[in-house]
């Protein structure tokens, strides 16, 4: 007896839906552009210089309590915010996290140590028993380099990416592959503008993960396109795509089941600290795999692909394809 | 592609041993750690205590002892990024060129004329002479004083480079010599730090240059960031000057050769000094924090014979007049010379608490900083959120591991436990690995090997999957499996190559925490694929050859 996530020999029309995902996903970018611009994303101090410190107290402090208290002695925006703790419902135990970010004032390129040391020493002597699990503290000077390095990063990335699948396949894949990509950065992107969760230089490492990971549904995807439209040469194309999503949709669900298995266990269990690392690392699982059947191959659908590679014969594909074989 | 050589399969093998031994140490972390620390100390000479020798004996000698470094987000500790600022060193350079200059034009004196310094912006130096006439001969005579830089690139080129105005001689330093300059800098800023750090007594300090005018500093188990900047945000440059005057007015016209430092202690009060310092924090050999015989935290110190001797002859000839202990452009104390001190040693005392007298004496001892330092990027994590994250960590990815055991066992059958053997040895690998090469595990890295134990199975289901297809096309058991390997091969490259990259452009571009899940990452997809790809298909393969069953279900 087998646990089977999706039945054999599945026989889905994806193209049936495709005018359904396309609306889907351009309402999707441009509502992420749109909430980019008007809500903005909810930069760490990675990102914004500034401060941020993290306690915990053994009983329940108001976050106003800290707010009147650091307001006074604070010249700058103090932002005060509780942690919730999900895994509190599984263990039993609720902690009072509590986290506090001071903005960087000025342009000083460096850091604010007596302001830290000022800050900690109001909250060691109104609240008992605090601790101080954590203090972040980023001048402006490497806040902006770090937004630099981020987003060379992902640049980077997409364009090593769309180079490798050029390689491997022909540039229609590569086309398709590389906007299945954009969409999900961007839809990504788009969650944390909304759910307003800091974006931080971790989030960062899960965006360029979720690259990597979309990237390996779509090729998966693609690989037994190459196979198939070698096999059925005669095929129309949008047939052989629908075939060969079906094909591998078994592959698809199971990888993207147990990637979130982990990734899920991760959210509950794995602490405060990775929290939204493992957020966007979830959506973006979700996105990927959603983009790698309904984006990639729409768009190559659209493109169309060049058929008469029978002529180079077993060098199908491009001249790098059997290299591995 | 199922016939393997007994040599592959050797080696296949002993490579899955290797990760199995070498991943070990990391099951009884403390107890190695511990191990290896007393080793380190016997190695170095300190005589064991029991306590030592009990550490040493709970982890034999000929088990491997390489552990993962735990990073400062799981064990704790304060992290310090800073900016040495490279060109405050320019305009000492300078000035100490002046009496070099002053002696060479006074022996031409008959030339020149009378040689007056003028005041000037702190990167030039600027010497007016009485006859405009001598001035080729001038530049000839400092020529002569320049000396050449030795670099890679500038050859040729010399330390300083004199133009003229008129009757003014103008040195300023030249390219090659500020980049000599910048590294000379950076070397002593860095021995510097470390030397402090090391004084401090705190354990496996980090301390690396990055770039060109950064160091970072890390160190473990400290509880905040700011005592590290206390200990090492400080310049501590120490220098005894002669009072000129006491002021209340902070805008004084000094004089030349003069400098306004204000007080430490007291607002409003300032001291016109003489700028020539009569003995420096260089000539330091030893400073202890004390009391005075008032009871108040002082610091004690001694001079090394040659300041020493100068302190004495100075204190000889000045009784009655005040001098004056600075410490980095603030006057921490201004007695008046009682009597002669000879010997070089003596007492500061300024307004200290017990613990700012400990801090200088550390300070003093370790050295002043060749230039000021600014603190860029600071991050302390506190121990109780280190250890919360590693149980975090622990808990997370024993519960993630069993929960794709379970899923994979129930999807696949025998076949999914073979993939399960290889998702074990997958993570031993990545352990072993992490301990051989002692890369610094993180948060993230943890993360990264999560992810990895969710995606190392993705080879092998594309395998199974493939496998099914083919059984489900009538082939035999032995023809399934074998073309399942040969035709999900390239979607398996080409899959994790694109993964490897975005970890490979992590590891480049990214610093810190990034940098520890790019390793593991990356470190994840080369051994899952080395698993998936060999170490299942040896199982299968031997499997099939011991059963040889007529009928497959995967």
């Amino acid at each position: 007896m087998r646990l089977k996530m999706v039945p054999n020999d599945t026989k889905f029309d994806f193209f049936s839906v495709s005018k359904i995902a396309i609306t889907l996903s351009t309402t999707l970018v441009i509502g992420t552009i749109i909430a980019f611009f008007t809500m903005g994303l909810n930069f760490g101090i990675d990102f914004r210089g500034g401060t941020m410190i993290m306690v915990e107290t053994p009983e329940s402090v108001e976050v106003s309590a800290y707010r009147a208290l650091l307001n006074d002695v604070v010249d700058g925006d103090v932002t005060v915010t509780e942690l919730s703790d999900p895994a509190a419902a599984l263990t039993g135990e609720a902690k009072h996290i509590i986290m506090v970010r001071i903005e960087q004032i000025g342009d000083d390129a460096a850091v604010q140590n007596d302001l830290i040391r000022l800050v900690k020493t109001t909250l060691s002597d109104t609240f008992e028993g605090i601790v101080f699990l954590q203090t972040d503290s980023v001048g402006a000077k490497v806040s902006g380099e770090l937004v630099q390095a981020g987003i060379l990063a992902i640049v980077l990335a997409v364009g090593a990416v769309l180079f490798y699948i050029w390689l491997r396949f022909e540039w229609q894949f590569s086309v398709g592959a590389v906007v299945a990509l954009v969409h999900d950065v961007f839809i990504t992107i788009g969650i944390f503008c909304i759910t307003q969760i800091e974006f931080n230089l971790t989030i960062i490492a899960a965006i360029l993960t979720i690259v990597g990971y979309s990237l390996n549904d779509t090729v998966v995807v693609f690989d037994r396109v190459r196979e198939n439209l070698r096999r059925y040469k005669t095929m129309e194309l949008k047939e052989v795509l629908n075939l060969s999503i079906n094909e591998t949709l078994s592959r698809t669900i199971m990888t993207s089941v147990t990637t979130l298995i982990a990734l899920l266990t991760l959210y509950f269990l794995g602490g405060d600290v990775i929290r939204g690392f493992t957020f966007a690392m979830i959506w973006g699982v979700l996105i990927g795999t959603y983009s790698s059947i309904f984006v990639a191959s729409v768009i190559l659908l659209r493109l169309g692909v060049k058929r008469d590679w029978d002529k180079t014969d077993n060098a199908a594909g491009t001249q790098f394809s059997d290299i591995d074989a | 592609m199922l016939q393997f050589s007994i040599w592959k399969k050797g080696l296949i093998w002993a490579l899955c041993l290797l990760g199995i031994v070498f991943s070990t140490p990391n099951l009884f972390y403390s107890k190695v750690e511990k191990a290896n620390d007393a080793r380190t100390l016997v190695a170095a000479g300190v005589v064991a205590t029991p306590d030592m020798e009990t550490d040493i004996a709970a982890w034999p000698e000929f088990l491997p002892s390489m552990l993962v470094n735990l990073g400062l987000d799981l064990r704790g500790g304060a992290h310090l990024l800073v900016e040495v600022a490279v060109e405050d060193v320019y305009a000492d350079r300078l000035d100490s060129m002046w009496p070099e200059v002053r002696d060479a034009l006074r022996e031409i004196k008959d030339d020149v004329g009378s040689v007056r310094r003028q005041d000037s912006n702190p990167n030039e130096l600027r010497v007016k002479i009485g006859t405009p006439e001598g001035m080729p001969k001038a530049l000839q005579v400092v020529g002569d004083l320049t000396r050449p830089v030795v670099t890679l690139t500038g050859a040729g080129s010399r330390d300083f480079e004199v133009t003229n105005d008129g009757d003014i001689l103008i040195f300023t330093l030249s390219e090659a010599e500020m980049i000599a300059m910048d590294d000379r800098t950076m070397q002593q800023s860095l021995e510097i730090i470390r030397r402090r750090v090391d004084e401090a007594g705190t354990r496996e300090p980090t301390i690396q240059r990055q770039g060109a005018d950064r160091v970072l500093v890390q160190v473990p188990g400290i509880g905040s960031a700011e005592e590290l900047l206390d200990l090492i945000g400080q310049t501590a440059k120490l220098s005894f000057l002669a009072v000129v005057q006491q002021t209340s007015d902070p805008d004084i016209r000094a004089g030349s050769g003069n400098v306004v430092y204000p007080d430490a202690n007291q607002d409003g009060i300032y001291y016109v000094l003489d700028r020539v310092a009569v003995v420096t924090g260089d000539q330091l050999v030893d400073a202890q924090p004390t009391f005075d015989q008032n009871g108040r935290p002082a610091v004690n110190f001694r001079f090394n014979p040659a300041g020493g001797r100068k302190f004495g002859v100075y204190t000889a000839e000045n009784i009655g007049s005040p001098f004056a202990i600075v410490l980095d452009g603030k006057v921490i104390s201004a007695p008046t010379i009682q009597s002669h001190i000879p010997g070089g040693s003596g007492i500061i005392t300024g307004n200290f608490t017990v613990d700012e007298s400990t801090r200088l004496a550390i300070l003093l001892r370790a050295g002043a900083l060749p230039a000021a330092i600014t603190v860029l990027e600071q991050r302390t994590v506190g121990p109780e959120l280190g250890q919360d994250s590693i149980d975090a960590g622990k808990t997370a990815t024993v519960i993630a591991f069993a929960l794709v055991l379970v899923f994979m066992v129930l999807s696949y059958g025998l076949f999914g436990i073979f993939a399960n053997i290889a998702l074990i040895l997958n993570v031993a690998m990545i352990f072993s690995l992490l301990s051989i090469i002692g890369a610094t595990l993180t948060l993230p890295g943890i993360a990264g090997i999560v992810l990895t134990i969710g995606m190392a199975v993705d080879a092998n289901v594309l395998i199974f999957e493939r496998i099914r297809e083919e059984l489900r096309g009538g082939k035999g058991p032995a023809r399934a499996i074998e073309l399942g390997y040969q035709k999900a091969l390239s979607a398996i490259i080409d899959a994790n190559v694109t993964t490897l990259i975005a970890a490979v452009i992590l590891f480049a571009i990214g610093s810190g925490p990034v940098r520890g899940f790019a390793v593991t990452l990356g470190l994840g997809i080369i051994t899952s694929v080395f698993t998936a790809i060999w170490v299942t298909r040896l199982m299968l393969a031997t499997w099939l050859q011991a059963r040889k069953p007529k009928t497959i279900e995967v």
